[in-house]
């Protein structure tokens, strides 16, 4: 049996209020290996007060060929903005 | 070259211009690919070889201080080739293809790690000039093409920033003791100048894979630019150490704005990269005994019992 | 400062086990199994020979001798570690169970200390390291269930390495002759002895779930409570003190 170790991803919450970010990846056999793992490396000088490591296989994600229509639709929205709807300068607050 | 591949490579291309990074799904170049996985695994290779020669000396560490400094910064290069295998398995080349690769003396790692730490001087030598040359390569690299090995490197540079100033902090400890500490300290630059230069790789118009590189902007800059760069920053150094860098030829060049430096002995260089240093089947042993031999039974191990571990207990909190 | 015997005796018998013990796993910095187990066996070492120093800078307060010379310039039967911290890296089943042994001793005896001890230093010293020795309790922990419930071949080597390890168990909860003459004479509390029952306890339930056959040691090895060590101290001590010993004068 040669297996090797499955590939995790690992986020890391830097602090309270902000949210798990991608710190990058590592090898454990199994979730409480993934975990520990991802504390000694990813978490050496006090990077993280949470972490989460989740199986690469488990991750699905939009491929590149589809960046155009996956994402340029949003471009033209502009009304999403803020700084589409023209407020008098008197009104604060808003 | 069929259409299609043609403008795929147009995009990519385009994008390398402007500065876009590519990420591990984008179309590139079969080369690029190559190139990379190359450059990156040998890069993560270097740390984990690297780790022995330093090592080497944390068990006789004069002080607890210098103990516990010297095993943090050898961890952190263990760190810093996970990082790195990391960003090469996002290629799709695997650790354990990488290993193998290694272990079986078809990838290399840095020649420098070839040579023996002799002395306690070495960990202050090699920490001082072995990273501070790597430190060179490793700015230029956070601003590579490839997003994955950037990043990498972003994180790597940061954590490196320590290295060179426990290494300076040793020299400088030893340069202002004791006569023997002084000549121990001189004993070990004498030692490693040269192969730190050698560092940087061939000269731009010896270097296979250099230019290729550039215009991808996997390299920004050519390995004599970056070697002009550690000289001039190790010159001054060795000044304030008081220690003489064993190069007679070594001067301030006005005109150019830079030192001259004396010429590099380029056969002991592919010598030690052909495996005929010092050390190179020491590291290889020691690589192997790790890995394979006192490793594959671990490594079985745990996959064997995750198996048997249907279900974890770990509470999946958000 | 004054400080008595018993308090300089104790205060050094942790400090002796966490330096031999850390000494014995920075050894192993690059040559795991796995570069993920090197930074986690090096982050435990660093946590132990972190906790050494701090110890023998708190005797170098109350006494003047300074934390390297603790550390580096005492002879052989001056060490007063358990002869466990001192037993080779003979594989990663020998590191293991040695951890797993060590940090469920640990555990118990720093509950003891953060409880029971007239040390406010040491009851601070004991509360902070608990952090640590759980996180190290986890992990050894965990690699005895793996290696011992994983391969056969896995399995072959863990149960031999604990029949090798067994009979140095009994020395970390008993106490040591110059600890009895403290503890009798009222200078030092028994904080060893009263967590030898609970210990094997807990050596007999997590055996049972590595599947190692296990019993209770009938013969025990000591000696290093005492200062009679085996043979692997003194090339420990070898590597330990020669640049100390080599260059005298020198600051590093």
């Amino acid at each position: 049996m040669k297996a090797e170790w499955p590939l995790w991803e690992v986020f890391v919450r830097s602090k309270a209020g902000l949210h798990h970010q991608h710190v990058g990846s590592l090898h454990a056999a199994d979730e409480q290996m993934a975990l520990e793992n991802a504390r000694d490396v990813y978490t050496r000088r006090q990077e993280g007060i949470s972490i989460w490591v989740v199986k690469s296989e488990y991750i699905t994600a939009s491929s590149p060929e589809e960046q155009s229509s996956f994402f340029d639709p949003a471009e033209d929205k502009v009304y999403r903005h803020p700084t589409f709807y023209d407020i008098p300068d008197e009104v604060k607050h808003m | 070259m069929t259409a299609k591949q043609k403008n795929l490579e147009d995009i990519f291309l385009q994008k390398i211009d402007a500065e876009v990074k590519i990420e591990p799904k984008d179309w590139m170049p079969d080369a690029y690919r190559k190139t990379l996985v190359r450059q990156i695994s040998q890069h993560a290779h270097s740390e984990i070889v690297g780790m022995l020669p330093e090592g080497n000396w944390i068990t006789r560490a004069p002080s607890l201080k210098r103990k516990i400094g010297l095993l943090a910064k050898v961890q952190d290069e263990a760190g810093h080739g996970l990082y790195l295998y990391s960003a090469a398995e996002t290629l799709g080349t695997s650790r354990g293809e990488m290993m193998d690769a290694l272990n079986t003396g078809k990838a290399k790692y840095s020649s420098i790690f070839n040579y023996p730490t002799i002395t306690w001087a070495d960990i202050g030598a090699v920490g001082w000039l072995v990273d501070g040359a790597a430190i060179m390569n490793q700015v230029m690299l956070t601003r590579t093409s490839y997003g994955p090995y950037a990043r990498a490197m972003v994180r790597i540079c940061k954590e490196e920033s320590f290295h060179q100033r426990q290494g300076f902090d040793i020299m400088m400890t030893l340069c202002n003791g004791t006569a023997q500490q002084k000549a121990m300290a001189q004993d070990a630059l004498n030692r490693w100048w040269w192969p730190s230069l050698m560092m940087f790789g061939p000269s731009d118009s010896e270097s296979q894979h250099s230019e290729q590189s550039m215009i991808w902007k996997i390299k920004r800059k050519s390995n004599d630019t970056l070697r002009q760069q550690f000289v001039d920053a190790a010159a001054e150094q060795a000044k304030v150490l008081g220690l003489e860098i064993p190069d007679p030829e070594l001067q301030w060049n006005e005109e150019k704005g830079c030192h001259d430096f004396g010429s590099i002995n380029w056969d002991e260089f592919w010598q030690v990269v052909k495996g005929n240093g010092i050390c190179n089947r020491d590291r290889m042993k020691a690589r192997v005994d790790a890995y394979e031999t006192n490793g594959s039974w671990v490594r079985e191990a745990a996959t064997a019992y995750a198996k048997k571990q249907s279900q974890s207990s770990i509470h999946k909190v958000a | 400062m004054g400080i008595s015997d018993a308090q300089h005796y104790q205060i050094l018998s942790l400090a002796d086990n966490s330096l031999i013990l850390g000494q014995r796993l920075s050894e192993m910095c690059g040559h795991c199994a796995k570069v993920e187990i090197d930074l986690a066996v090096s982050n435990i070492a660093l946590d132990l020979l972190g906790q050494s120093r701090f110890l023998y800078q708190y005797l170098e307060e109350l006494t003047g001798r300074s934390e390297d010379s603790y550390a580096m310039l005492r002879s052989e039967s001056e060490y007063v570690n358990i002869l466990l911290v001192e037993q080779q890296n003979e594989n990663f089943a020998q590191l293991i169970v040695r951890q797993y042994l060590f940090d469920h001793y640990y555990a118990l005896h720093l509950q003891e200390i953060a409880n029971n001890s007239n040390d406010e230093r040491l009851i601070a010293f004991a509360k902070k390291t608990i952090k640590e020795n759980t996180y190290h309790k986890r992990f050894s922990k965990s690699w005895l269930l793996r290696l011992g419930d994983g391969t056969e071949e896995s399995h072959n080597k863990t149960q031999e390495a604990l029949q090798f390890l067994t009979p140095y168990i009994d020395e970390m909860v008993s106490l040591g002759a110059q600890e009895s003459s403290y503890v009798q004479s009222g200078e030092m509390k028994d904080l060893v002895s009263p967590i030898s029952d609970i210990y094997y306890e807990t050596l007999v339930s997590d055996f049972k779930e590595a599947t190692l056959e296990w019993q209770k040691p009938q013969y025990h090895v000591k000696g290093g409570k005492d200062g009679r060590h085996s043979e692997h101290m003194g090339y420990i001590l070898a590597d330990l003190q020669f640049m100390q010993r080599a260059y005298p004068d020198a600051n590093w």
